[in-house]
Protein backbone atom coordinates (compact mmCIF):
# COMPACT_ATOMS: atom_id res chain seq x y z
CA UNK A 1 0.00 0.00 0.00
CA UNK A 2 1.47 3.66 -0.68
CA UNK A 3 1.50 6.07 1.86
CA UNK A 4 -0.23 8.31 -0.65
CA UNK A 5 -3.20 7.24 -1.93
CA UNK A 6 -7.26 8.54 -3.25
CA UNK A 7 -10.51 6.71 -1.91
CA UNK A 8 -13.44 7.23 -4.06
CA UNK A 9 -12.77 10.43 -4.46
CA UNK A 10 -15.61 13.05 -5.67
CA UNK A 11 -15.04 16.17 -6.57
CA UNK A 12 -17.43 18.54 -8.23
CA UNK A 13 -20.22 20.84 -7.44
CA UNK A 14 -23.55 19.64 -6.92
CA UNK A 15 -24.83 16.90 -9.37
CA UNK A 16 -22.28 17.95 -11.92
CA UNK A 17 -18.91 16.14 -10.88
CA UNK A 18 -15.61 16.88 -12.46
CA UNK A 19 -14.03 13.54 -10.55
CA UNK A 20 -16.11 10.56 -10.12
CA UNK A 21 -15.71 8.23 -7.15
CA UNK A 22 -12.09 7.49 -8.53
CA UNK A 23 -9.32 5.67 -6.26
CA UNK A 24 -6.02 5.60 -7.26
CA UNK A 25 -2.41 5.16 -5.32
CA UNK A 26 0.49 6.98 -6.11
CA UNK A 27 3.33 5.10 -5.56
CA UNK A 28 6.21 5.88 -3.01
CA UNK A 29 9.53 7.54 -4.37
CA UNK A 30 8.50 7.31 -8.15
CA UNK A 31 7.62 10.12 -10.30
CA UNK A 32 4.00 10.18 -11.14
CA UNK A 33 2.53 11.74 -14.50
CA UNK A 34 -1.45 11.90 -14.74
CA UNK A 35 -2.39 12.44 -18.38
CA UNK A 36 -5.67 13.36 -19.99
CA UNK A 37 -7.67 14.97 -22.29
CA UNK A 38 -8.40 18.94 -21.56
CA UNK A 39 -11.40 19.36 -18.56
CA UNK A 40 -10.44 15.08 -18.07
CA UNK A 41 -10.33 16.21 -14.26
CA UNK A 42 -6.23 15.61 -13.81
CA UNK A 43 -5.44 19.35 -12.95
CA UNK A 44 -8.77 18.70 -10.55
CA UNK A 45 -7.32 15.79 -8.99
CA UNK A 46 -4.18 17.38 -8.33
CA UNK A 47 -5.42 20.06 -6.42
CA UNK A 48 -7.96 17.52 -4.56
CA UNK A 49 -4.76 15.52 -3.47
CA UNK A 50 -3.15 19.32 -1.87
CA UNK A 51 -6.50 20.45 -0.76
CA UNK A 52 -6.12 23.65 -2.76
CA UNK A 53 -9.65 22.54 -3.23
CA UNK A 54 -11.87 20.67 -1.27
CA UNK A 55 -13.40 17.37 -2.59
CA UNK A 56 -17.30 16.16 -1.97
CA UNK A 57 -16.67 12.73 -1.41
CA UNK A 58 -14.33 10.02 -0.66
CA UNK A 59 -10.56 10.52 1.01
CA UNK A 60 -7.39 11.34 0.08
CA UNK A 61 -5.18 9.68 2.39
CA UNK A 62 -1.66 10.18 3.04
CA UNK A 63 0.16 8.19 6.02
CA UNK A 64 -2.77 6.87 7.20
CA UNK A 65 -4.86 10.23 7.91
CA UNK A 66 -6.99 11.97 5.80
CA UNK A 67 -5.67 15.07 4.51
CA UNK A 68 -9.08 17.53 5.03
CA UNK A 69 -8.43 16.64 8.64
CA UNK A 70 -4.88 16.87 9.41
CA UNK A 71 -3.31 20.36 10.18
CA UNK A 72 -2.77 22.46 7.25
CA UNK A 73 0.89 23.61 8.29
CA UNK A 74 1.81 20.03 9.26
CA UNK A 75 0.66 18.98 5.50
CA UNK A 76 2.42 21.76 3.99
CA UNK A 77 6.09 20.34 5.46
CA UNK A 78 4.99 17.16 3.45
CA UNK A 79 3.61 18.40 0.01
CA UNK A 80 4.67 21.34 -1.82
CA UNK A 81 3.06 22.52 -4.72
CA UNK A 82 4.11 23.90 -7.86
CA UNK A 83 0.65 25.72 -8.82
CA UNK A 84 -0.01 26.02 -12.67
CA UNK A 85 1.65 29.32 -14.25
CA UNK A 86 2.17 30.89 -10.77
CA UNK A 87 1.06 34.09 -10.54
CA UNK A 88 3.92 37.35 -11.13
CA UNK A 89 5.66 37.74 -8.08
CA UNK A 90 5.38 41.45 -8.53
CA UNK A 91 9.28 41.88 -7.58
CA UNK A 92 10.20 40.05 -4.92
CA UNK A 93 13.99 39.16 -5.14
CA UNK A 94 14.54 35.18 -5.94
CA UNK A 95 16.04 35.12 -2.17
CA UNK A 96 12.99 36.10 -0.70
CA UNK A 97 10.75 34.14 -2.51
CA UNK A 98 12.73 30.91 -2.13
CA UNK A 99 13.06 31.98 1.81
CA UNK A 100 8.74 31.98 1.78
CA UNK A 101 9.45 27.95 0.97
CA UNK A 102 10.36 28.12 4.63
CA UNK A 103 6.49 29.49 5.81
CA UNK A 104 5.24 26.21 7.18
CA UNK A 105 8.65 25.81 9.23
CA UNK A 106 7.84 28.99 10.71
CA UNK A 107 5.89 30.96 13.92
CA UNK A 108 5.21 34.28 14.81
CA UNK A 109 7.38 36.99 13.28
CA UNK A 110 9.00 34.33 11.41
CA UNK A 111 13.35 34.61 11.93
CA UNK A 112 15.17 32.51 9.59
CA UNK A 113 17.31 30.19 11.44
CA UNK A 114 20.69 28.91 10.23
CA UNK A 115 19.14 25.62 9.37
CA UNK A 116 16.47 27.97 7.13
CA UNK A 117 19.19 29.44 5.73
CA UNK A 118 20.73 26.36 4.52
CA UNK A 119 17.48 24.76 3.67
CA UNK A 120 16.91 28.05 1.14
CA UNK A 121 20.84 28.11 -0.28
CA UNK A 122 20.68 24.28 -1.05
CA UNK A 123 17.30 25.04 -3.36
CA UNK A 124 18.77 27.78 -5.01
CA UNK A 125 22.24 25.68 -5.36
CA UNK A 126 20.58 22.64 -7.04
CA UNK A 127 18.21 24.66 -8.86
CA UNK A 128 21.00 26.43 -10.74
CA UNK A 129 19.35 29.89 -9.67
CA UNK A 130 22.24 31.34 -7.03
CA UNK A 131 23.50 33.64 -9.40
CA UNK A 132 19.63 35.45 -9.29
CA UNK A 133 19.59 35.54 -5.69
CA UNK A 134 19.39 39.33 -5.31
CA UNK A 135 17.12 39.63 -9.02
CA UNK A 136 13.52 40.48 -8.66
CA UNK A 137 11.59 37.14 -10.21
CA UNK A 138 9.82 39.27 -13.09
CA UNK A 139 13.29 40.14 -14.37
CA UNK A 140 13.93 36.45 -15.13
CA UNK A 141 13.23 34.48 -18.26
CA UNK A 142 9.92 31.93 -18.23
CA UNK A 143 12.49 29.04 -17.72
CA UNK A 144 14.39 30.58 -14.93
CA UNK A 145 11.38 31.82 -13.22
CA UNK A 146 10.07 28.62 -13.23
CA UNK A 147 13.48 27.12 -11.54
CA UNK A 148 13.38 29.56 -9.13
CA UNK A 149 9.67 28.47 -7.88
CA UNK A 150 10.66 24.08 -8.00
CA UNK A 151 13.83 25.97 -5.70
CA UNK A 152 11.06 27.30 -3.23
CA UNK A 153 9.07 24.39 -3.06
CA UNK A 154 12.26 22.27 -2.92
CA UNK A 155 13.11 24.95 0.15
CA UNK A 156 10.07 23.55 1.83
CA UNK A 157 12.21 20.24 2.35
CA UNK A 158 8.89 17.82 1.49
CA UNK A 159 9.25 14.39 0.70
CA UNK A 160 6.35 14.75 -2.02
CA UNK A 161 6.27 17.78 -4.82
CA UNK A 162 3.29 17.88 -6.76
CA UNK A 163 3.58 20.30 -10.49
CA UNK A 164 0.38 21.23 -12.54
CA UNK A 165 2.34 21.42 -15.85
CA UNK A 166 4.92 22.63 -15.07
CA UNK A 167 6.62 22.90 -18.52
CA UNK A 168 3.68 25.25 -20.19
CA UNK A 169 5.01 28.34 -21.69
CA UNK A 170 8.78 26.86 -22.08
CA UNK A 171 10.45 26.24 -25.09
CA UNK A 172 11.71 22.72 -25.42
CA UNK A 173 15.46 23.10 -24.17
CA UNK A 174 13.90 24.90 -20.78
CA UNK A 175 11.27 22.07 -20.66
CA UNK A 176 13.71 19.30 -20.26
CA UNK A 177 15.94 21.30 -17.99
CA UNK A 178 12.85 21.25 -15.72
CA UNK A 179 11.99 17.83 -15.79
CA UNK A 180 15.10 16.48 -15.82
CA UNK A 181 15.65 18.65 -12.92
CA UNK A 182 12.80 16.83 -11.00
CA UNK A 183 14.21 13.60 -12.34
CA UNK A 184 17.35 14.21 -10.32
CA UNK A 185 15.81 14.78 -7.13
CA UNK A 186 13.75 12.12 -7.63
CA UNK A 187 16.71 9.55 -8.01
CA UNK A 188 19.15 11.75 -5.83
CA UNK A 189 17.01 12.33 -2.92
CA UNK A 190 13.90 9.44 -3.29
CA UNK A 191 11.32 12.99 -3.49
CA UNK A 192 8.02 11.65 -4.55
CA UNK A 193 7.05 13.79 -7.99
CA UNK A 194 3.62 13.75 -9.11
CA UNK A 195 2.87 15.86 -12.23
CA UNK A 196 0.63 16.64 -14.73
CA UNK A 197 1.57 16.75 -18.07
CA UNK A 198 0.11 17.90 -21.24
CA UNK A 199 2.81 16.51 -23.64
CA UNK A 200 2.09 12.65 -23.55
CA UNK A 201 5.64 11.49 -24.35
CA UNK A 202 7.23 13.92 -21.77
CA UNK A 203 5.31 12.13 -19.34
CA UNK A 204 6.09 8.72 -20.43
CA UNK A 205 9.75 9.78 -20.62
CA UNK A 206 10.03 10.75 -17.31
CA UNK A 207 6.97 8.82 -14.82
CA UNK A 208 7.70 5.59 -13.35
CA UNK A 209 3.79 5.69 -13.11
CA UNK A 210 1.16 6.79 -15.02
CA UNK A 211 -2.46 7.99 -14.82
CA UNK A 212 -4.53 8.18 -17.70
CA UNK A 213 -7.81 10.07 -16.85
CA UNK A 214 -10.94 10.08 -18.92
CA UNK A 215 -14.17 12.38 -17.76
CA UNK A 216 -12.53 12.27 -14.04
CA UNK A 217 -12.47 8.78 -13.83
CA UNK A 218 -9.10 6.55 -13.98
CA UNK A 219 -8.76 4.29 -17.34
CA UNK A 220 -5.96 2.98 -16.43
CA UNK A 221 -3.40 3.33 -13.94
CA UNK A 222 0.42 1.35 -13.90
CA UNK A 223 3.85 1.42 -15.41
CA UNK A 224 3.99 3.29 -18.84
CA UNK A 225 4.61 -0.05 -20.84
CA UNK A 226 1.01 -0.62 -19.44
CA UNK A 227 -0.08 3.22 -19.98
CA UNK A 228 1.12 4.11 -23.49
CA UNK A 229 -1.11 1.63 -25.44
CA UNK A 230 -3.20 2.06 -28.23
CA UNK A 231 -6.30 0.62 -26.61
CA UNK A 232 -5.87 3.00 -23.39
CA UNK A 233 -5.13 5.88 -25.49
CA UNK A 234 -7.91 5.62 -27.84
CA UNK A 235 -9.92 5.71 -25.08
CA UNK A 236 -8.07 8.78 -23.26
CA UNK A 237 -7.31 10.94 -26.02
CA UNK A 238 -9.80 9.56 -28.80
CA UNK A 239 -6.58 9.01 -31.28
CA UNK A 240 -5.07 6.00 -33.24
CA UNK A 241 -1.43 6.23 -31.53
CA UNK A 242 1.71 3.72 -32.98
CA UNK A 243 3.88 3.23 -30.43
CA UNK A 244 7.47 2.85 -30.22
CA UNK A 245 10.39 2.50 -28.36
CA UNK A 246 12.81 5.98 -27.65
CA UNK A 247 15.84 4.93 -28.92
CA UNK A 248 17.72 7.04 -26.54
CA UNK A 249 15.62 5.97 -22.94
CA UNK A 250 14.04 2.85 -24.09
CA UNK A 251 10.82 4.27 -22.97
CA UNK A 252 7.53 3.79 -24.59
CA UNK A 253 7.01 6.51 -26.79
CA UNK A 254 4.11 7.66 -29.48
CA UNK A 255 5.28 8.03 -32.94
CA UNK A 256 2.65 9.26 -35.30
CA UNK A 257 -1.12 8.83 -34.19
CA UNK A 258 -4.07 9.94 -35.89
CA UNK A 259 -8.04 10.96 -35.21
CA UNK A 260 -9.87 7.83 -33.82
CA UNK A 261 -12.16 7.47 -36.82
CA UNK A 262 -16.23 5.94 -36.07
CA UNK A 263 -16.58 7.95 -32.85
CA UNK B 1 19.60 45.09 -12.10
CA UNK B 2 18.70 45.72 -8.80
CA UNK B 3 21.67 44.01 -6.92
CA UNK B 4 21.51 45.54 -3.47
CA UNK B 5 20.12 43.22 -1.03
CA UNK B 6 16.85 44.61 0.50
CA UNK B 7 16.73 42.48 3.54
CA UNK B 8 19.98 43.71 4.85
CA UNK B 9 19.22 47.60 4.52
CA UNK B 10 16.35 48.05 5.35
CA UNK B 11 16.57 48.92 9.23
CA UNK B 12 19.13 51.71 8.04
CA UNK B 13 16.22 52.54 5.74
CA UNK B 14 13.60 52.74 8.10
CA UNK B 15 15.64 54.91 10.46
CA UNK B 16 16.21 57.01 7.94
CA UNK B 17 12.65 58.03 7.11
CA UNK B 18 11.90 57.59 10.66
CA UNK B 19 14.40 60.71 10.77
CA UNK B 20 12.31 62.65 7.95
CA UNK B 21 8.91 62.01 9.47
CA UNK B 22 10.30 63.17 12.76
CA UNK B 23 12.03 66.31 10.96
CA UNK B 24 8.71 66.76 8.78
CA UNK B 25 6.78 66.76 12.39
CA UNK B 26 8.67 69.24 13.49
CA UNK B 27 7.84 71.67 10.47
CA UNK B 28 4.50 70.76 10.93
CA UNK B 29 4.09 72.04 15.07
CA UNK B 30 6.34 75.06 14.20
CA UNK B 31 4.80 76.47 10.79
CA UNK B 32 0.94 77.98 11.25
CA UNK B 33 -1.29 80.71 11.07
CA UNK B 34 0.11 81.69 15.05
CA UNK B 35 3.31 82.36 14.91
CA UNK B 36 5.53 80.09 16.79
CA UNK B 37 9.43 79.17 16.99
CA UNK B 38 10.99 75.20 17.28
CA UNK B 39 12.01 76.48 21.01
CA UNK B 40 8.35 76.93 21.92
CA UNK B 41 7.16 73.32 20.15
CA UNK B 42 10.14 72.19 22.42
CA UNK B 43 8.76 73.83 25.35
CA UNK B 44 5.29 72.30 24.59
CA UNK B 45 6.07 69.32 24.17
CA UNK B 46 8.56 68.42 27.18
CA UNK B 47 7.57 71.32 29.88
CA UNK B 48 4.62 72.11 31.52
CA UNK B 49 5.21 75.71 30.60
CA UNK B 50 1.43 77.60 30.56
CA UNK B 51 0.87 80.53 28.13
CA UNK B 52 -1.29 81.25 25.53
CA UNK B 53 1.24 79.64 22.56
CA UNK B 54 1.87 76.46 24.93
CA UNK B 55 -1.94 75.76 25.18
CA UNK B 56 -2.28 76.77 21.59
CA UNK B 57 0.53 74.03 20.34
CA UNK B 58 -0.76 71.62 22.98
CA UNK B 59 -4.36 72.06 22.39
CA UNK B 60 -5.11 72.81 19.02
CA UNK B 61 -1.99 72.18 16.82
CA UNK B 62 -0.64 68.88 18.88
CA UNK B 63 -4.08 66.59 18.23
CA UNK B 64 -4.45 67.78 14.74
CA UNK B 65 -0.92 66.57 13.68
CA UNK B 66 -1.09 63.37 15.40
CA UNK B 67 -4.60 62.82 13.95
CA UNK B 68 -2.44 63.17 10.79
CA UNK B 69 -0.03 60.93 11.64
CA UNK B 70 -2.12 58.23 12.88
CA UNK B 71 -4.39 58.64 9.88
CA UNK B 72 -1.49 58.78 7.28
CA UNK B 73 -0.19 55.52 8.36
CA UNK B 74 -3.90 53.63 8.95
CA UNK B 75 -4.61 54.96 5.53
CA UNK B 76 -1.29 53.68 3.97
CA UNK B 77 -1.46 50.43 5.63
CA UNK B 78 -5.08 49.87 4.81
CA UNK B 79 -3.83 50.42 1.61
CA UNK B 80 -1.07 48.33 1.12
CA UNK B 81 -3.05 45.21 2.73
CA UNK B 82 -5.81 46.08 0.30
CA UNK B 83 -3.13 45.82 -2.70
CA UNK B 84 -1.71 42.62 -1.19
CA UNK B 85 -4.90 41.14 -0.62
CA UNK B 86 -6.37 41.72 -3.81
CA UNK B 87 -3.30 41.34 -6.07
CA UNK B 88 -4.86 44.87 -7.16
CA UNK B 89 -2.10 47.59 -7.54
CA UNK B 90 -4.79 50.03 -8.10
CA UNK B 91 -6.19 49.31 -4.90
CA UNK B 92 -6.81 52.13 -1.85
CA UNK B 93 -9.80 52.25 0.98
CA UNK B 94 -10.95 55.43 -0.82
CA UNK B 95 -11.28 53.66 -4.05
CA UNK B 96 -12.87 50.61 -3.37
CA UNK B 97 -15.60 51.75 -1.49
CA UNK B 98 -14.39 51.28 1.99
CA UNK B 99 -14.46 55.28 2.43
CA UNK B 100 -17.55 56.02 1.04
CA UNK B 101 -19.30 52.55 3.05
CA UNK B 102 -17.92 54.64 6.62
CA UNK B 103 -19.56 57.81 5.31
CA UNK B 104 -22.89 56.68 4.51
CA UNK B 105 -23.16 54.88 7.66
CA UNK B 106 -21.73 58.52 9.38
CA UNK B 107 -24.40 60.42 7.76
CA UNK B 108 -27.16 57.30 8.59
CA UNK B 109 -25.72 57.28 12.38
CA UNK B 110 -26.08 61.30 12.29
CA UNK B 111 -29.61 61.80 11.15
CA UNK B 112 -31.09 58.93 12.99
CA UNK B 113 -29.46 58.74 16.23
CA UNK B 114 -28.31 62.16 17.07
CA UNK B 115 -27.41 61.26 20.40
CA UNK B 116 -24.63 58.58 19.02
CA UNK B 117 -21.27 59.35 20.94
CA UNK B 118 -18.05 59.18 19.21
CA UNK B 119 -17.37 55.40 19.62
CA UNK B 120 -20.64 54.84 18.57
CA UNK B 121 -19.90 56.61 15.25
CA UNK B 122 -16.60 54.81 14.67
CA UNK B 123 -18.42 51.51 14.84
CA UNK B 124 -20.99 53.18 12.30
CA UNK B 125 -18.09 53.85 10.25
CA UNK B 126 -16.39 50.34 10.73
CA UNK B 127 -19.86 48.94 9.85
CA UNK B 128 -20.04 51.17 6.92
CA UNK B 129 -16.62 50.25 5.35
CA UNK B 130 -17.32 46.58 5.62
CA UNK B 131 -20.59 46.96 3.88
CA UNK B 132 -18.63 48.79 1.10
CA UNK B 133 -16.30 46.53 0.92
CA UNK B 134 -18.04 43.73 0.83
CA UNK B 135 -20.67 45.29 -2.08
CA UNK B 136 -17.66 46.23 -4.02
CA UNK B 137 -16.10 42.58 -3.83
CA UNK B 138 -19.26 41.19 -4.08
CA UNK B 139 -19.65 43.14 -7.86
CA UNK B 140 -16.28 42.64 -9.05
CA UNK B 141 -16.36 38.32 -7.97
CA UNK B 142 -20.19 38.71 -10.65
CA UNK B 143 -18.46 38.23 -13.28
CA UNK B 144 -15.82 35.39 -14.24
CA UNK B 145 -12.66 36.33 -14.21
CA UNK B 146 -14.15 39.31 -12.11
CA UNK B 147 -10.75 40.75 -10.08
CA UNK B 148 -9.28 42.33 -12.87
CA UNK B 149 -8.11 45.52 -11.15
CA UNK B 150 -9.32 47.73 -13.43
CA UNK B 151 -13.15 46.05 -13.36
CA UNK B 152 -12.43 46.61 -9.37
CA UNK B 153 -12.11 49.96 -9.47
CA UNK B 154 -15.01 50.58 -12.15
CA UNK B 155 -17.38 48.60 -9.21
CA UNK B 156 -15.80 50.71 -6.58
CA UNK B 157 -16.75 54.03 -8.18
CA UNK B 158 -19.74 52.56 -9.13
CA UNK B 159 -20.64 51.23 -5.60
CA UNK B 160 -19.11 54.93 -4.07
CA UNK B 161 -21.22 57.07 -6.31
CA UNK B 162 -24.06 55.02 -5.08
CA UNK B 163 -23.30 55.45 -1.48
CA UNK B 164 -22.63 58.81 -1.54
CA UNK B 165 -25.79 59.33 -3.48
CA UNK B 166 -27.11 57.78 0.44
CA UNK B 167 -25.05 59.70 2.03
CA UNK B 168 -26.24 63.13 0.77
CA UNK B 169 -29.90 62.22 0.47
CA UNK B 170 -30.17 60.84 4.24
CA UNK B 171 -27.90 64.04 5.09
CA UNK B 172 -30.31 66.64 3.02
CA UNK B 173 -33.48 64.80 4.20
CA UNK B 174 -33.29 64.57 8.02
CA UNK B 175 -31.26 68.71 7.51
CA UNK B 176 -27.78 67.15 8.74
CA UNK B 177 -25.62 68.02 6.12
CA UNK B 178 -23.88 70.59 8.07
CA UNK B 179 -22.99 68.66 10.71
CA UNK B 180 -22.47 65.76 8.09
CA UNK B 181 -20.07 67.77 6.35
CA UNK B 182 -18.28 68.78 8.98
CA UNK B 183 -17.46 65.61 9.64
CA UNK B 184 -16.42 64.45 5.86
CA UNK B 185 -14.26 67.05 4.72
CA UNK B 186 -11.01 65.30 5.01
CA UNK B 187 -9.85 67.25 6.77
CA UNK B 188 -7.99 66.89 10.29
CA UNK B 189 -9.04 69.99 11.44
CA UNK B 190 -10.32 70.80 15.08
CA UNK B 191 -9.18 67.99 16.05
CA UNK B 192 -9.70 67.29 20.08
CA UNK B 193 -7.68 64.97 22.26
CA UNK B 194 -10.81 63.24 23.52
CA UNK B 195 -11.25 62.00 19.66
CA UNK B 196 -7.69 60.47 19.86
CA UNK B 197 -8.50 58.83 22.61
CA UNK B 198 -11.10 56.73 21.61
CA UNK B 199 -9.23 56.62 17.70
CA UNK B 200 -5.49 55.70 18.42
CA UNK B 201 -6.13 52.56 20.34
CA UNK B 202 -8.12 51.19 17.20
CA UNK B 203 -5.70 52.25 14.57
CA UNK B 204 -2.13 51.21 16.43
CA UNK B 205 -3.95 47.80 17.25
CA UNK B 206 -4.62 47.31 13.34
CA UNK B 207 -0.92 48.66 12.33
CA UNK B 208 0.71 45.83 14.81
CA UNK B 209 -1.89 43.37 13.63
CA UNK B 210 -0.99 44.15 10.24
CA UNK B 211 2.72 44.87 10.90
CA UNK B 212 2.36 40.57 12.47
CA UNK B 213 0.24 39.29 9.88
CA UNK B 214 2.58 40.91 6.92
CA UNK B 215 4.47 37.79 6.13
CA UNK B 216 0.96 35.96 5.71
CA UNK B 217 0.58 38.88 3.05
CA UNK B 218 3.17 38.37 1.15
CA UNK B 219 2.35 35.02 0.61
CA UNK B 220 -1.31 35.87 0.43
CA UNK B 221 -0.05 38.52 -2.54
CA UNK B 222 1.57 35.40 -4.08
CA UNK B 223 -1.40 33.19 -5.02
CA UNK B 224 -4.07 31.74 -3.61
CA UNK B 225 -2.90 28.21 -4.17
CA UNK B 226 0.57 28.88 -3.38
CA UNK B 227 -0.56 30.34 0.03
CA UNK B 228 -2.29 27.17 0.85
CA UNK B 229 0.42 24.85 -0.22
CA UNK B 230 2.77 26.69 2.09
CA UNK B 231 0.59 25.84 5.19
CA UNK B 232 -1.45 29.02 5.11
CA UNK B 233 -5.21 28.96 6.96
CA UNK B 234 -5.96 31.11 4.12
CA UNK B 235 -9.66 31.45 4.85
CA UNK B 236 -8.67 32.65 8.74
CA UNK B 237 -5.78 34.95 7.48
CA UNK B 238 -8.10 37.01 5.03
CA UNK B 239 -11.13 36.95 7.26
CA UNK B 240 -8.52 38.71 9.73
CA UNK B 241 -6.43 41.17 7.62
CA UNK B 242 -10.16 42.14 6.56
CA UNK B 243 -10.84 43.23 9.82
CA UNK B 244 -7.52 44.90 10.05
CA UNK B 245 -8.43 46.80 6.94
CA UNK B 246 -11.59 47.86 8.05
CA UNK B 247 -11.08 49.30 11.16
CA UNK B 248 -7.85 51.14 9.95
CA UNK B 249 -10.25 52.72 7.00
CA UNK B 250 -13.28 53.30 8.98
CA UNK B 251 -11.29 54.68 12.28
CA UNK B 252 -9.74 57.07 9.45
CA UNK B 253 -12.88 58.58 8.22
CA UNK B 254 -14.39 58.81 11.79
CA UNK B 255 -11.46 60.82 12.37
CA UNK B 256 -10.66 63.11 8.96
CA UNK B 257 -13.57 62.27 6.23
CA UNK B 258 -12.93 61.15 3.13
CA UNK B 259 -9.42 60.84 2.09
CA UNK B 260 -8.70 59.06 -0.94
CA UNK B 261 -5.34 58.19 -2.48
CA UNK B 262 -2.88 58.54 0.28
CA UNK B 263 -3.65 54.45 0.55
CA UNK B 264 -2.49 53.71 -3.09
CA UNK B 265 0.48 56.30 -3.29
CA UNK B 266 1.98 56.05 -0.09
CA UNK B 267 2.95 51.66 -1.08
CA UNK B 268 3.81 52.32 -4.35
CA UNK B 269 6.19 55.23 -3.53
CA UNK B 270 7.64 52.89 -0.59
CA UNK B 271 8.27 50.12 -3.00
CA UNK B 272 10.88 51.29 -4.73
CA UNK B 273 12.79 51.67 -1.43
CA UNK B 274 12.24 48.33 0.26
CA UNK B 275 10.70 45.82 -2.45
CA UNK B 276 7.63 44.23 -2.47
CA UNK B 277 7.68 42.09 0.49
CA UNK B 278 5.17 42.99 3.06
CA UNK B 279 7.02 42.47 5.87
CA UNK B 280 9.06 45.90 4.60
CA UNK B 281 6.24 47.65 3.02
CA UNK B 282 4.02 47.75 5.76
CA UNK B 283 6.32 49.43 8.37
CA UNK B 284 7.59 51.71 6.02
CA UNK B 285 4.27 52.86 4.61
CA UNK B 286 3.33 52.98 8.20
CA UNK B 287 6.37 55.83 8.25
CA UNK B 288 6.04 57.58 5.46
CA UNK B 289 2.37 57.85 5.27
CA UNK B 290 2.43 59.54 8.45
CA UNK B 291 5.20 62.31 7.29
CA UNK B 292 3.16 62.42 3.71
CA UNK B 293 0.07 62.88 5.82
CA UNK B 294 1.97 65.99 7.92
CA UNK B 295 3.22 67.39 4.92
CA UNK B 296 -0.37 67.58 3.28
CA UNK B 297 -1.55 68.95 6.46
CA UNK B 298 1.22 71.12 6.99
CA UNK B 299 0.71 72.44 2.96
CA UNK B 300 -2.90 73.10 3.27
CA UNK B 301 -2.45 75.56 6.48
CA UNK B 302 0.24 77.15 4.68
CA UNK B 303 -0.30 77.69 0.97
CA UNK B 304 -3.15 79.99 1.24
CA UNK B 305 -2.50 80.91 4.93
CA UNK B 306 -4.35 82.26 6.95
CA UNK B 307 -6.93 80.58 4.80
CA UNK B 308 -7.04 76.53 5.42
CA UNK B 309 -6.71 74.81 1.82
CA UNK B 310 -8.70 71.47 2.20
CA UNK B 311 -5.91 68.60 2.42
CA UNK B 312 -8.36 65.96 0.72
CA UNK B 313 -7.96 68.48 -1.80
CA UNK B 314 -4.22 68.91 -1.89
CA UNK B 315 -3.91 64.88 -1.48
CA UNK B 316 -6.19 64.68 -5.04
CA UNK B 317 -4.21 67.02 -6.74
CA UNK B 318 -0.87 65.01 -5.87
CA UNK B 319 -2.70 61.78 -6.43
CA UNK B 320 -4.91 61.71 -9.20
CA UNK B 321 -1.70 61.76 -11.80
CA UNK B 322 -0.21 59.54 -9.62
CA UNK B 323 -2.56 57.02 -9.74
CA UNK B 324 -2.73 57.75 -13.79
CA UNK B 325 1.11 56.96 -14.00
CA UNK B 326 0.39 54.00 -12.24
CA UNK B 327 -2.32 52.65 -14.62
CA UNK B 328 -0.13 53.79 -17.34
CA UNK B 329 2.92 52.24 -16.07
CA UNK B 330 1.43 49.00 -15.61
CA UNK B 331 -1.37 49.24 -18.10
CA UNK B 332 -1.50 46.14 -20.02
CA UNK B 333 -2.48 44.13 -17.44
CA UNK B 334 -5.03 45.88 -15.98
CA UNK B 335 -7.74 44.97 -18.62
Amino acid sequence: MARLYTEDLSIGYGERLIVKTLSVQIPDKKITTIIGSNGCGKSTLLKAMTRIISHQGGTVILDGESISKENTKVLARKMAILPQTPESASGLTVGELVSYGRFPYQSGLGRLTKKDYEAIDWALEVTGTKEFKYRPVDALSGGQRQRVWIAMALAQETEIIFLDEPTTYLDLAHQLEVLELLQKLNVEQDRKIVMVLHDLNQAARFADYMIALKDGQVVKAGRCEDVMKPDVLKKVFQIDAEIGRDPRTNKPMCITYNLAKGE
Amino acid sequence: MTNDNRRYLFGPKLVASFLVFLVMFAIAMVLGAADTSLRDVWMALTTRAAGEKMSLLREIRLPREVAAIFVGSALSVAGAIMQGMTRNPLADPGLLGLTAGANAALAITIALIPTANYLGIMVACFIGAAIGALLVFGMGSLKKGGFSPLRMVLAGSAVSAFLYAVAEGVALHFKVSKDVSMWTAGGVVGTSWSQLQIIIPFITIGIILAVILSRQLTILSLSEEGAVGLGQKTMLIKTILFIVMILLAGASVALVGNMAFIGLMIPHLVRPLVGTDYRYIIPMSAVIGAAFMLLADTLGRTVNAPYETPVVALVAVLGLPFFLFIVRKRGKSFL
